[in-house]
């Protein structure tokens, strides 16, 4: 099970090789060596999945090279977690694969692109099944790097360079302190090995789980584009739609909660990582959802929906409900995938990407409104979609946590954060949905539709098909205890029995592995989703041409630019470290400079003195030899 | 005859030999100064050689030598000295100085060599 887990691994990594080293010479190559590999993937980590079923975990691995005290291993940990996972992430990537097929036919540089989200695939699955932090922290830089390569693919135009610069040291930042965070779980737990890590918490918490788990939420932060590593998601979106698909909304941006996922004993153990987290997510889900309505571009729209949705996981995660979280994570990453999809088509026939622009597009492509109608009701929770099942079990761990608790829960202000941001959230996320469906698919269109490019392709239609299936109907996964919380077994990776419940032998109470929907917080957030896109639909009734969004009032603005946090960040970081930069050059030019210049104006000077007796005068030198011979002569005489 | 007679004549021409190496400024008595010196060394040898009853005669060997070298010397010698009168109407050892560091002479000399050794005023 494990080789085929290595393998789903490496096949896309051996495509990525061989695109990025013969894509250019074979360009028809490209598209098989794109997409085969990774349908294989797609069958062996399906293979996995259903091999695994609810077994507990699966490792096998080689030590690399035994150095030390720490040893780096390479090894595969298959466990329901990583199963579920890494079926999801081959399957988003297939198909995505296959619609930049269509998407990007005309792109000079396809070969390229098409190489590297398979390289970032394997990476991804690399995260995902490896038994090892130090392994994982490798997949989890070369995802960066193909997120800033991809980002700026389209590098002619001056914004997607600094997007993707954005992007790669944003992400950068947190992962200092990820790599610090990895260091010290290691040197605690005595090893790199998850397994290890994870037994290695004593049951009352220890000093490095919670400094480690804490550096580690940088990172968390980073790639999951959290408060207050944020502002590098929204911008990313210049990258190509089905990047924006794959990467910034289904799949690299959930890694971050995944890894709080797989380390989830040793978080669960560390209460004050839990309560920062839980803030972290309370803040990014409501602010987030308010910018989203504010947006008018589309793909930001959808982008600022990603960071808000994410905050859902892990706010979840800091409330206790781990799987709860990794519920949302699935059902987020195949109906954002197939908004991101949808909003690729959408682009496609309006000619454009701005919500003002559009309107009317129902009838152009109704395959198109239907999917997209169903990825934003999952999106906002309409029962009985995906997402209404996933980010209920997210609000129920919240509710457990914050008035049962119990020994072991998380503290109870998480919870109470969790449930108030979320129940808020809901609303407004149902806010901008119905902003978004209204103006762009209702109504007169506002600009005449460019030239007809042609029918959509195929290629780009039939994912969208496959992807309202698990949209829709992902979310009864949940509804029994056998089966998601089954499969994915219990925190550690152990498999998951109603019986051990019973007997109290989980890390958890067992609500916590009851995802179905609890009548108090599901009312609530119904309630409030209720409210919200009624009150758009009632501002749109009133005057369809304008924009909801007017009713934000003064706050439009700032809220547009996600609170001009980034020109806080201009003003408290980048403008301090360019003045640190005009002393160093400062400093290197004069003083360091100035040693190294005086040493050579020295030897210059020195040389000169004795270039004066350089006169040409031949009987002077002779003069010189002879009396340099006296000296010798009388001193060797003198010794003697 | 005592080793001290050769040995005294021979400090006398090398001494005479080095002052005029040394403060003569016409190139052709320079040169003559060089055979005294040499002249000194013979000396020196053909008196070790007597002194020190070598069967084999190495110093009077060595000085066949130095003559025979010393002959080929100041033939190139005067050679140079002969060319480098005719191209600058002098032999003044302390004039020739093309290979000075710039800046280490006097400014007024440097303008006289400069005079001198314009193209086109070679002697035909």
């Amino acid at each position: 099970m494990t080789t085929a887990a290595a393998l789903a691994t490496g096949l896309p990594f051996l495509a990525a090789v061989l695109g990025l080293a013969f894509g250019r010479r074979f360009p028809a190559a490209a598209r098989a060596l794109a997409t085969l590999p990774l349908a294989a993937s797609v069958l062996l980590t399906w293979a996995v999945a259903v091999r695994h079923d609810s077994g507990g975990v699966t490792e096998h691995g080689t030590e690399l090279t035994p150095t030390g005290a720490l040893d780096i291993t390479l090894s595969m940990r298959v466990d329901g977690l990583s199963a579920i996972v890494a079926a999801l992430v081959a399957t988003v990537a297939l198909l995505v694969q296959v619609y930049s097929a269509a998407y990007m036919r005309k792109d000079p540089r396809y070969s390229s692109y098409a190489a590297l989200i398979s390289l970032f695939s394997a990476a991804m699955l690399l995260v995902v099944y490896t038994g090892d932090l130090i392994v994982l922290l490798v997949g989890w830089e070369v995802m960066g790097v193909c997120s800033y390569f991809l980002i700026g693919h389209y590098w002619e135009t001056e914004v997607a360079r600094a997007a993707a610069v954005k992007a790669f040291l944003v992400t950068k930042l947190g992962d200092v302190p990820f790599l610090i965070g990895v260091l010290v779980l290691g040197v605690g737990a005595g090893s790199f090995r998850i397994g290890a890590i994870v037994d290695g918490v004593p049951p009352g918490g220890a000093g490095w789980a919670t400094a480690g788990t804490l550096l580690m939420l940088g990172g968390v932060a980073g790639k999951s584009a959290q408060v207050p590593l944020q502002t590098w998601l929204p911008d990313a979106m210049t990258g190509p739609t089905p990047v924006s698909a794959l990467i910034h909304a289904a799949t690299m941006v959930a890694a971050g909660a995944y890894v709080v996922a797989r380390l989830y004993p040793v978080f669960l153990a560390s209460d004050a990582t839990l309560v920062v987290l839980a803030v972290m997510a309370a803040l990014t889900m409501v602010s987030s959802a308010l910018f989203a309505f504010a947006q008018d571009d589309l793909k930001r729209v959808l982008a600022w929906s990603t960071v808000s949705q994410l905050a859902y996981m892990t706010g979840g995660l800091a409330a206790g409900g781990r799987d709860a979280a990794v519920f949302h994570l699935l059902t987020h990453g195949a109906f954002k995938a197939l908004l991101f999809l949808a909003a690729g088509v959408v682009i496609h026939l309006a000619g454009t990407g701005r919500i003002s622009d559009m309107g009317g597009l129902r009838r152009r492509e109704p395959l198109v409104f239907w999917t997209m109608t169903a990825g934003l009701g999952a999106l906002v929770g309409v029962p009985p979609l995906s997402g209404f099942f996933s980010k209920e079990a997210v609000l129920g761990a919240a509710e457990h946590t914050a008035i049962d608790g119990g020994a072991g829960a998380p503290p109870a202000v998480t919870g109470w954060l969790v449930i108030v941001a979320g129940v808020l959230t809901a609303g407004l996320t149902a806010a901008y949905a119905t902003r978004l469906w209204l103006r762009v698919f209702f109504g007169e269109a506002r600009k005449p539709a460019p030239e007809p490019h042609g029918p959509t392709p195929v290629l780009m239609l039939w994912p969208l098909a496959v992807l309202t299936v698990p949209t829709v109907l992902l979310g009864v996964i949940g509804l029994n205890e056998s089966w998601l919380p089954a499969w994915l077994g219990d925190a550690d990776g152990r498999a998951y029995g109603s019986a051990d419940a019973a007997n109290g032998l989980l890390l958890q109470a067992p609500a916590y592995y009851d995802l179905a929907p609890r009548l108090g917080t599901s009312l609530a957030a119904v309630a409030l989703l209720a409210l919200g896109a009624g009150a758009v639909y009632a501002l749109w009734r009133r005057d369809p041409a304008a924009d909801p969004a007017r009713v934000l009032g003064r706050l439009r603005g700032p809220a547009e630019r996600g609170f001009d946090v980034d020109r806080l960040y201009d003003a408290v970081v980048v403008r301090p470290v360019w003045l640190a930069a005009r002393a160093t050059r400062f400093v290197d030019r004069v003083v360091i400079d100035g040693y190294v210049h005086a040493a050579a104006q020295g030897t210059w000077l020195a040389g000169g003195g004795v270039r004066r007796s350089q006169n040409g005068n031949v009987q002077v030198y002779l003069a010189g030899v002879l009396a340099g011979f006296v000296v010798l002569a009388v001193t060797v005489a003198v010794r003697a | 005859m005592h080793l001290v007679y050769p040995l005294v004549l021979a400090v006398l021409l090398f001494g005479i030999g080095l002052y005029g190496v040394l403060a003569r400024r016409n190139a052709v008595l320079v040169l003559m100064s060089v055979e005294l010196m040499l002249n000194a060394v013979n000396v020196n040898l053909v008196a070790f050689d007597m002194w020190l009853r070598d069967t084999l005669h190495a110093g009077q060997a060595l000085t066949l030598f130095v003559i025979t070298i010393a002959a080929a010397e100041i033939g190139l010698g005067l050679a140079i000295v002969l060319m480098i009168f005719r191209n600058r109407a002098t032999s003044d050892v302390s004039a020739l100085r093309d290979l000075a560091e710039p800046g280490a002479v006097p400014r007024a000399r440097r303008r006289l060599r400069t005079a001198r050794t314009r193209p086109g005023s070679e002697a035909a």
